[in-house]
């Protein structure tokens, strides 16, 4: 980001509230949105962890979809199968509503981690 | 304004780093409780090493899998990008560019699966006994680590001159030569931070490692399987170990990176 526009928004009356308010924070957006998208997404394919941190009484759809292929009681691979399209499908949805308010394109690349 | 902000980061710091400080102060407990520290000793580190052979070996296979999976993937990473790099259709591009991101951007329970399935069904297409192995396992690290290559060269192929390549030309290598004399040296930092991070993406993964591993165990999968019981203090010892060597290779990962840039401000600025 460029120091000048800080000092610029301070310059033109803003006190620092203000210059985060108004200007260091909508030029971050980009940034704050992928850090969204790398958060979001590990979280929702997380299984095990919060199932068993939570002794039991927390179900994430990873371990419903792991139950559909690993439980014995519950095996059903096309079940699992379709709960893992439904999910990729919602993902890629969030995601490319996500990448409409960041005009940060695919071919900026970059570490992303 | 300013001790707020001391306040705040030392919270952050003290959240992100305090389970890790305390695993690493319980590795060296000489009792085997987590909650009373009965005084210093190496027992635990002893112990991972000369009877913990399941742990070992699965650090073993994970090293093998994360190096063999890491530097196909880079190679591949590094050929794809500069293909890339050469289209000439922007629409192309950028639609290879998303079918590239989009493996990255997938939740790993989906691309697990998705993996595991097509895996046995080919399995069994080939009547084979089994279906999932090492070789299963290795395609699937390579297939997740592939974006973070391609993501990390991309962008050092943009800022590279195109006039240093005619340059050499010129000079009389050939297309193959100049690639290797001029375009890969100039790509390098980027070539060893998406190795890097496709080392350490396939060292982290769980999720996709569980459904493609077969009878493969990797260290993620056991400390998984052994979770269910009550943990034993050489696995904290293990893990001490491990994070060391990682906080190492990010000091070393940063170094270069800065080094880079260094050099490359330098490059602009004469």
């Amino acid at each position: 980001m460029d120091r000048s526009l800080t000092e610029a928004s301070a310059d033109l009356g803003c006190n620092a509230v203000g210059t985060m308010k108004r200007v260091i924070f909508p030029l971050s957006i980009p940034g704050v949105l992928s850090g969204i998208t790398m958060v979001f997404v590990p979280c929702i394919s997380t299984f095990y962890i919060s199932y068993e941190f939570s002794n039991g009484m927390i179900k994430m759809i990873g371990d419903v979809i792991e139950d559909k292929f690993y439980k014995s009681s519950e095996v059903n691979y096309n079940m699992g199968a379709t709960i893992s399209l439904v999910l990729m499908v919602l993902i890629l949805i969030s995601l490319a509503i996500v990448n409409r308010f960041s005009d940060d394109g695919v071919e900026s690349g970059g570490v992303v981690v | 304004m300013k001790a707020l902000r001391t306040v705040f980061m030392s919270l952050v710091m003290l959240l992100l780093y305090a389970p890790i400080f305390v695993m690493i102060v319980f590795s060296f407990n000489s009792a085997k409780s987590t909650s009373i520290f009965k005084g210093f000793s190496v027992r635990w580190y002893k112990e991972l090493f000369l009877y913990n052979s399941s742990l070992i070996d699965a650090l073993k296979n994970t090293l093998l899998l994360a190096v063999i999976s890491a530097v196909i993937a880079t190679v591949l990473g590094t050929v794809a990008a500069v293909g890339i790099a050469k289209m000439r259709k922007k629409w192309l591009k950028s639609a290879v560019m998303t079918a590239t991101n989009i493996p990255m951007m997938n939740p790993a329970v989906v691309t697990g699966i998705s993996m595991m399935l097509m895996f046995v069904s080919v399995g069994k297409l080939l009547s084979l006994t089994s279906s999932v192995n090492f070789f299963t396992i290795l395609i699937a690290h390579i297939t997740f680590s592939l974006p973070y290559v391609i993501l990390n060269v991309m962008p050092k192929l943009k800022t590279a001159d195109e006039h240093l390549i005619e340059a050499a030309e010129d000079l009389g290598c050939s297309p193959v030569a100049a690639f290797f004399k001029v375009v890969l040296p100039s790509i390098m930092p980027g070539i060893v931070i998406g190795f890097i991070m496709a080392f350490t993406m396939s060292l982290d993964d769980f999720v996709i490692s569980y459904f493609t591993n077969g009878t493969f165990q990797t260290l993620p999968l056991v400390i998984y399987s052994m979770a269910k019981k009550p943990l034993k203090p050489d696995v904290y010892a293990l893990e001490s170990i491990m994070f060391i060597a990682i906080l190492l290779l990010m000091i070393v990962l940063n170094i270069v990176q800065n080094r880079s840039d260094k050099s490359e401000r330098s490059i602009r600025s004469k």
